[in-house]
């Protein structure tokens, strides 16, 4: 009783405050500091049409590196935790059948599903999209198959592969830009091109695309340790 | 008509949003329901922070032919505050790996026990 009572207390000053703050709140009518800057010299200094991605990618591009390291800390700390026994790795999990329906969309989506995950890792400077969208769905593409064949091997010498590959290369792109352009991860080592197409803003469909792989390979490598996890006796 | 603003309607979503995952976390006692709330709650948060960058008829910060065809043909003043956003994007990632996180832990507390009742973890009560 003692326990609701203290919920309580705690929610109903939540709502004070809250109430507080949405009753004084005033929303904004314009632009200021440093939003303002990268609204108005955002298309010339990087040319990247999506602001958010010239945000993320370039102007806070080191941000971005310590998040896909979270990422990857976050895949080690569950890979060490979830460890399975030797005699544990090669046996079968029991489970109650899938579905032919699941079976057979499975086939039919995994491959459009990938392909549009690619689409969007690569459309990040122009549509609403980027690398950890692209990434989660193609780790979708992967939960799915583990879904319709909770047997299914994935093989584990790729995810490492794609996502070392891929995240030596971020680092490598963002040391480039201190001896060819203006400073850490920069992203006009190669020419902006022109703005709008797929072939512009410089290196950030190039990073966007590493940081997607690396994304979807710490995912599934994720997805991939949940699955082993069910082996455990 | 000052009910119905959007900015404000995201923002009342994104309140009730946070007080309906603290309730999830402090009131639930199954764990897979804790993680529920703490989801529902890192969510509200999210939406909370980007409401706050929202400007009143603008448009998403994409430079194309949205913004070309709104008034004054100006970025500056035809889209919202793309910072807010940007967090968002970081912040909704991290929430990702303290989920996956919670998750596995909440695998190996069953397996140590099975059972996945809050009550009956107490070897740390005092």
């Amino acid at each position: 009783m003692l326990r609701n009572l203290l919920i309580g207390l705690v929610l109903a000053g939540f709502v004070f405050i809250f109430y507080n703050l949405y009753t004084t709140y005033e929303p904004k009518t314009e632009l200021t500091g440093i939003a303002a800057h990268y609204a108005e010299n955002g298309a010339l200094e990087v040319g990247a049409a999506n602001l958010v991605t010239a945000v993320v990618v370039t102007y806070r591009g080191f941000d971005t590196l310590g998040e896909i390291t979270i990422l990857f800390l976050t895949a080690s700390i569950i890979a060490f935790f979830l460890k399975l026994n030797k005699e544990d790795e090669d046996k079968i999990i029991i489970h109650r059948g899938t579905s032919e329906l699941l079976i057979t969309a499975s086939q039919i989506l995994i491959p459009m599903i990938m392909l549009f995950g690619a689409y969007v890792f690569m459309n990040g400077h122009l549509t609403p999209g980027g690398g950890f969208q692209g990434g989660a769905i193609i780790a979708s593409a992967v939960a799915l198959s583990i879904m319709a064949n909770p047997n299914r091997q994935i093989n584990h010498n790729v995810i490492i592969w794609v996502e070392s590959i891929s995240g030596v290369s971020f680092v490598l792109l963002g040391v480039l830009g201190i001896f060819l352009a203006g400073g850490f991860l920069d992203n006009k080592i190669i020419g902006l091109g022109e703005f709008g197409t797929l072939f512009s803003a410089g290196a950030i469909p190039i990073i966007y695309s590493f940081v997607g792989l690396k994304v979807g390979a710490e995912i599934s490598n994720i997805l991939n340790k949940y699955q082993k996890s069910q082996k455990e006796s | 008509m000052e009910y119905f603003d959007l900015g404000k309607i995201s923002l009342l979503i994104g309140f009730l949003l946070i007080i309906i995952g603290f309730w999830g976390v402090l009131s639930q006692k199954n764990i897979i329901k804790i993680i529920i709330g703490f989801a529902i709650l890192n969510t509200g948060i999210n939406i909370l922070m980007v409401s706050l960058g929202y400007i009143k008829g603008r448009t998403a910060p994409i430079i194309d032919s949205a913004v070309q065809q709104a008034e004054n043909h100006n970025v500056l003043n035809s889209v919202v505050d793309p910072v807010p956003q940007a967090l968002v994007l970081t912040a909704i990632v991290i929430g990702f790996g303290v989920t996956a996180l919670l998750l596995a832990y909440a695998m190996k507390l069953f397996k140590a026990k099975r059972t996945l009742d809050i009550n009956n973890f107490n070897d740390l009560k005092w």
